[in-house]
């Protein structure tokens, strides 16, 4: 773990600081999550460091409790859709023929309907609960990881080494997983960091839109969402989960380009 | 004697390397190197890969590849050290004075744009010429050059003239501005040996025509021996000796050229066939899917047990589609295989384990033969765990033992495939063929990727293994000096078709047929003089005809 660049370990700080305090959250907020302690948008004090919201709960208890529903939908989502998005897609493109034909038309009706929409269209016909939001935004976001992982294994399934392997007699799982996959990871890396920010922002923007988790749960777009009159009467407390938004993604970005690096090496990445 | 028109002295070139868990440092590639170039001469570059021929060849141009730096030294083309030019008088320099022909004309034009429009480019940009007179030079150079239809070929695109074509369209295109130096960078190298010769004869009558000076960078010392006055071995960055083309071959001083001129000397006396064969193949006719064109037609061929048949041909022979027809990548249409005594199934999936096994392939490309994410413990030991259950301690004597046999040794097993030289990827290709106990190791030009001592070696690794193993082997490759060192029995292919097969002795032998006969004599041979022969040869021919 030596050789690690300023920018990699500014990312895992920021990385490593959200996901603590989403994972301690009972323990580290002040105040409970649903909890009336004050009066509407009091500014920061000591007693209140990030102030109060639209109806005087502590801010930063919410942010750190919205933080952990944040952080764990959009983690769950992420490996639904890498699980299903790249297990399907170098499936597609080393059985090829008809199995790769049916699975990509499909995965190209899907893509043709905007995301947010059919999102909308499903939660509002479905009853929005967590596993749902979940299921649904790992499905959808599993078309993108799909098309990228299918891109990178066709180029690899011509490779002499994974015509090796069939002439060696090996069975589908070996070369998926042992010949292609190793090969395939860099660029998945680097799309799960991207993957991971775009399920950050796809549950805000449900959460803004009123359907995603549902009050009086918290998490960062639903924040804005309670807080954004203030806007007008120049009170911040909307822009902090922005804030937070953002510097989740970057720093997610950061070590993403990092572990993309250390990957890339040809000597196995383990160096 | 004027002052010579290039003159190096002491150049030297530097690159930063970028180890996979160091930090990147610099490295010299060229050791100073010096030269002299009058007008009119071919300096020819020789050397291995990796031994600095083709930077010095940039060098004169004042140009270094990706991320390598001319660090020191002195290059005076036309009275002045370019290395001390500006930018701008460098770029007055490229493509006016010095031009480059590189070895893949394929990747170097762009398909986009007429070859006139791109021959021409450089004389007008640097206001040599007129557009039309550069484009009457160009005619004169394309007729000079013996291309078809000189008046009108400039007006095709890149994808509609054949690679020879096109290679020699590179070469008009670098004398097209009237240069002083033409550098030749491997420019026969991806071509077939019957097109080479054509392409090789092309370009020493237009170096001869107009007078220019040329560096000439290849790897095949017959080849710079027919065009080159001067030739100059390289190795690893420092000269190895320098010298008249005469001396190089005949009288060569240093060890290391002796050893390049009297390369393939591995002599391998034909075997009569004694035993009943192990691979026949009857009557083979294969297409592509979804082609309507026979790419192999009833093809006959016997592989007798510990014995080497050589296919040989250009490419587009169809030597390589026989090698995916006997493996199973590419069921036939018609024919059968019988393999030890029982009919193999035409597609892959039918096959049993034990034909998998028994029938093993090495290939061209080491590179991509191996995962680079494994190991060579893992590449060697996958074939033991799969077929024959070895795992743990057992498994890894047997990796090395196999790595022994390959004269590899201890130290080899954790290594990744980029850690490894050319010679010894292959080697370890060959180790994981091994590992299956196969009857058959189909080699596809396994050596011509590789440098010449190099390929000597494999060669000889190959002849001795199949002596120990009692392997036979299904050689394919387009160099007849490969099939003359370890073949047994020989099928000529052209256009998908068996034009001779016999023993080596007989093969090889009168009285040829006009494509053997075409095909033998086009291989280079190291003599001075050699190229005008074959030439004048072929004319009174065509004229006897």
């Amino acid at each position: 773990m030596k050789n690690i660049p300023v920018s990699a370990l500014i990312g895992l700080f920021f990385t490593g600081l959200y996901f603590l305090a989403a994972v301690f959250a009972p323990l580290l907020a002040p105040y409970g999550m649903a909890e009336i302690v004050g009066d509407v948008w009091e500014p920061a004090s000591d007693q209140f460091l990030l102030g109060t919201d639209n109806i005087g709960r502590d801010l930063l208890s919410r942010m750190i409790y919205g933080g952990r529903t944040t952080i764990f939908i959009a983690t769950a989502a992420t490996i639904i859709s890498f699980v299903t998005g790249s297990v399907l897609g170098l499936l597609a493109a080393v059985s090829g023929g008809w199995v790769d034909q049916v699975l990509s038309r499909f995965v190209d009706l899907i893509m043709s309907i905007p995301t947010l929409i059919f999102a909308l269209v499903v939660l509002s016909v479905m009853p929005v609960t967590v596993p749902v939001l979940i299921l649904v935004m790992g499905l959808l976001d599993s078309t993108r990881v799909y098309r990228l992982a299918r891109a990178v294994a066709v180029d690899i399934e011509v490779m002499d080494y994974v015509e090796a392997a069939r002439l060696r007699g090996e069975k589908m799982g070996w070369i998926i997983f042992r010949e292609i996959l190793p090969n395939a990871l860099s660029p998945l890396v680097a799309e799960l960091g991207l993957r991971f920010i775009f399920a950050v922002l796809f549950v805000s923007t449900l959460s803004f839109l009123g359907l995603g988790v549902q009050p009086p749960e918290a998490d960062w777009g639903g924040i804005v969402k309670e807080n954004k009159e203030g806007i007008v009467y120049g009170i911040p407390a909307a822009l902090i989960p922005a804030v937070a938004i953002a510097t989740l993604a970057i720093s997610v970005n950061l070590v993403a380009d990092w572990v993309l690096n250390r990957t890339t090496s040809l000597k196995g990445g383990r160096g | 004697m004027s002052d010579p028109f290039v003159r190096v002295r002491g150049l030297k070139i530097g690159a930063t390397v970028y180890p996979p868990g160091e930090k990147p440092h610099d490295i010299e590639i060229v050791h100073g190197v010096d030269f002299d170039l009058q007008k009119g001469q071919v300096l020819g570059l020789i050397g291995e890969s990796g031994a600095g021929k083709s930077t010095i060849g940039l060098a004169t141009m004042a140009y270094g590849r990706g991320g390598v730096e001319i660090t020191g030294g002195e290059v005076w083309v036309n009275g002045r050290d370019i290395l001390q030019s500006g930018l701008r008088d460098v770029r007055q320099l490229r493509g006016a004075e010095v031009t480059y022909v590189s070895q893949s004309a394929a990747a170097s034009f762009n398909p986009a744009k007429k070859i006139m429009e791109q021959v021409t480019e450089a004389a007008i940009r640097h206001n040599k010429f007129s557009r039309r007179e550069a484009e009457e030079r160009a005619v004169a150079l394309f007729t000079k050059l013996g291309l078809p239809d000189p008046e009108n070929i400039g007006n095709r695109y890149p994808h509609q003239v054949s690679g020879g074509q096109l290679q020699r369209c590179m070469t008009a295109l670098a004398l097209c501005p009237e240069p002083d130096l033409v550098v030749f960078d491997e420019p026969t190298t991806a071509l077939d040996v019957t097109t080479q010769i054509d392409v090789l004869a092309a370009i020493k009558e237009a170096i001869r025509d107009t007078g220019v000076a040329a560096l000439y960078i290849t790897h095949d010392l017959a080849v710079v021996a027919q065009v080159s006055d001067r030739i100059m071995v390289l190795r690893m960055g420092d000269m190895v000796e320098c010298g008249p083309t005469d001396q190089i071959i005949n009288a060569p001083q240093q060890e290391y050229t002796q050893a390049l001129v009297s390369v393939r000397s591995i002599k391998h006396a034909e075997q009569e066939p004694t035993t009943e064969p192990v691979l026949t193949v009857r009557d083979i006719t294969a297409r592509y899917p979804g082609t309507r064109y026979d790419v192999l037609r009833d093809v006959n061929v016997d592989l007798h047990p510990g014995q080497t048949l050589a296919v040989v041909g250009e490419s587009g022979s169809g030597k390589s589609t026989l090698a995916r027809v006997i493996t199973g990548l590419l069921p036939p249409s018609g024919g059968s295989i019988d393999f030890a005594g029982r009919r193999l199934s035409p597609t892959l999936a039918g096959r049993s384990l034990e034909d998998l096994r028994e029938l093993q392939m090495i290939y061209q490309m080491a590179d991509t033969a191996m995962n680079p994410r494994q190991t060579v413990g893992t590449i060697i030991g996958r074939p033991l765990e799969f077929y024959f259950g070895l795992k743990g301690r057992e498994k890894q004597k047997r990796i090395q033992e196999l790595l022994d046999e390959i004269e590899l040794g201890d130290g080899f097993q954790d290594r990744y495939p980029a850690e490894l030289s050319g010679g010894q990827k292959q080697r370890v290709c060959i180790a994981r063929a091994l590992a299956a106990k196969p009857k058959i190791i189909i080699c596809d030009e396994v050596t011509s990727a590789l440098d010449p001592l190099v390929a000597d070696g494999i060669l000889k690794l190959l002849l001795e293994l199949q002596k120990i193993e009692g392997v036979a082997y299904l050689f394919i490759t387009h160099d007849l000096a490969t099939v003359r060192a370890i073949a047994d029995s020989i099928a000529v292919m052209y256009q998908g078709k068996v034009q001779r097969y016999g023993g080596k002795t007989e093969v090889l032998s009168p009285p040829f047929d006009d494509y053997t006969d075409l095909l033998l004599s086009s291989v280079p041979e190291m003599k001075l003089g050699w190229l005008e022969d074959v030439i004048a040869h072929r004319k009174m021919e065509s004229a006897g005809n």
